[in-house]
């Protein structure tokens, strides 16, 4: 039988009618732009509508906890430092903190102070860089080269204190591993009166862009329900309105010296809680960091930038829980010392593992492009993930 | 709120599960029940303001042949975490009850520790590794783990030309 003669039968009508439309599986990386990473998603898709999107990490999985426990207290803090490898400072930060916690060593204030503004930059450069890659993942390549060029800035006054770019390995149990030289708090003060009036050049070129607001406002919506269940902290809590921020709440360091407010999200553009909320907190937590920074530099004391601290750390018995402020949350380190050079067990709660878990329910039924703008708000860093 | 709150809170309403406190430097901890730990963990949800898991991870104790399951809770409201400790015989079938039902951050977090110490969560809907492949031999921060030298035919360590070779972590004696 032709198929002119089918169509005259009206067969071939009946057979569309029991066609059906299949849900396909995608794979979305490991090696693809819009993960930020080694990450693969695996996507049920039907047409355009997301179904299930689920997470497969471990690509950049090396055991850090294994590495910890065969390296004495110093030997830890390199490899702290290429957890979040954009944000290294704020990593051993917390490193040196949970140590000082557990032996009881009193930091210098000069070293407090050094610590602090270079954490502060630190934060900074890290929200800088997702403010970029997160335009470009929304398709707007300028925003990443006006990124880059002040992150490069940023990279410079740290090259210039720590000789590195990236890994500084720089704060150390007991204080920095090099003094701040008076040309570097130049360099600063000169970057942050730069740097400041960009960040209106940014809202004005990106923030309040139509086409980005369009494409963030009312997308990956996380409620505060949703960060409890998940333990999310840091700017995915503080995006929903939460006004929690451990600098502010339980201060650590010389925090509770220094004024700054706690910028939360507002639901301005759509939602409470969506992409641009937590893309706009981040924003605003930069000229907060400015201010830090700003009322620290001029006062830094002079004295020793690292206390009396010997070669290998003796830490006594005993275990400790220490959460610091990082740029992605609230980056926590669960230490158990049996008394020896090196430490039996160390745990590592990464923010950033439990930011990428919700992908699944935040996601459900999204179009695809939603996904990569809600997989870009979460600002993940693989090497912390996989640890 | 102090630990000592906490404790007196739990012990009052839930005797029979808290077997003690561990008295650890800085930070104690609580030692429960294994069975009881999903009874626990919602009552300090429901009624001391605990809104949060912090953290979920194990520890393996040859010396004392156990497990040891870590939970810390956190909560904004007093603006504190307590940690709970559970202990396990040390065994490859050792068993505890899943947290997913309460919290759902437990759902990868107990992933995590089976892939790693190597303890099973009933109730848990996704029983499998997380970081490691799943084809992986072994549990890595048990005490006694050795790296394997071959995984699917290719060696782990990483041998270069000049034979120096770079191990994925020693073995802890």
């Amino acid at each position: 039988m032709s198929i002119s003669q089918e169509l005259v039968e009206g067969r071939l009508s009946q057979t569309t009618e029991n066609l059906r439309t299949d849900e396909l599986l995608l794979n979305m990386g490991p090696q693809h732009p819009s993960t930020h990473g080694v990450l693969r998603v695996v996507v049920t898709t039907d047409g355009e509508i997301v179904r299930a999107a689920k997470p497969e990490i471990g690509y950049l999985h090396r055991c850090f906890e294994k590495h910890s426990e065969n390296v004495d207290y110093m030997g830890v803090a390199p490899y702290v430092d290429r957890l979040d490898y954009l944000a290294s400072m704020n990593n051993s930060m917390g490193w040196a903190i949970a140590v000082e916690r557990m032996v009881g060593i009193e930091v210098p204030r000069r070293a407090e102070f050094i610590r602090v503004i270079v954490a502060e930059l630190q934060r900074i450069a890290s929200h800088l860089l997702f403010f970029g890659t997160y335009g470009l993942d929304m398709g707007a390549f300028t925003a990443f080269l006006y990124a880059f060029r002040e992150r490069e800035k940023i990279l410079d006054i740290f090259e210039m204190i720590s000789g590195a770019r990236l890994l500084y390995n720089y704060m150390w149990v007991g204080g920095v591993s090099r003094d701040m030289s008076p040309e570097a708090v130049t360099r600063i003060k000169e970057f942050i009166d730069y740097f400041e009036p960009k960040i209106d050049e940014y809202n004005t070129l990106l923030s309040f862009n139509k086409i980005f607001t369009e494409r963030t406002k009312s997308v990956g919506i996380v409620d505060e329900a949703t960060c409890h269940t998940y333990g999310l902290t840091g700017v995915m809590l503080r995006g929903c309105g939460v006004r929690w921020d451990l600098r502010k709440d339980l201060p650590y360091s010389i925090y509770n010296e220094v004024e700054f407010d706690v910028p939360v999200g507002s639901g301005q553009m759509g939602t409470l809680g969506d992409c641009w909320d937590r893309y706009f907190v981040r924003m605003q937590e930069m000229r907060e960091s400015v201010r830090i920074i700003r009322q620290l530099i001029d006062r830094i004391p002079s004295g020793p930038h690292r206390g009396k601290v010997g070669k290998v750390v003796k830490v006594p018995a005993g275990e400790s829980f220490t959460r610091t402020e990082c740029p992605r949350g609230e980056l926590a380190f669960y230490i158990i010392s049996d008394g020896s050079a090196k430490p039996y067990r160390v745990r590592c709660k990464s923010p950033c593992f439990l930011n990428i878990s919700t992908l699944n329910e935040i996601t459900e039924g999204v179009m695809v492009a939603d996904l990569i703008a809600t997989i870009g708000s979460l600002d993940i860093v693989l090497g912390e993930v996989d640890r | 709120m102090t630990f000592q709150d906490v404790q007196n809170k739990l012990q009052s309403q839930l005797s029979s599960s808290i077997l003690g406190v561990e008295d650890v430097k800085p930070d104690p901890s609580l030692k429960i029940a294994p069975r009881d730990i999903v009874t626990v963990v919602q009552f300090m949800k429901d009624h001391l303001q605990f809104e949060t898991l912090g953290d979920l991870c194990g520890v393996d104790y040859p010396a004392q042949s156990s497990f040891c399951v870590v939970y810390h809770l956190q909560s904004y409201t007093h603006k504190m975490v307590v940690r709970l400790k559970c202990y396990l015989p040390r065994e490859d079938g050792a068993e505890m009850p899943s947290l997913t039902s309460i919290f759902k951050a437990a759902n990868w977090l107990e992933r995590e520790v089976f892939d790693m110490i190597g303890v099973r969560f009933t109730g848990h809907p996704e029983m499998r590794r997380i970081l490691c492949p799943e084809d992986w031999q072994g549990h890595p921060l048990r005490k006694d783990y050795v790296t394997p030298d071959y995984y699917n035919g290719m060696p782990v360590p990483l041998f270069f030309e000049d034979q120096t070779t770079v191990t994925s972590g020693e073995t802890h004696s």
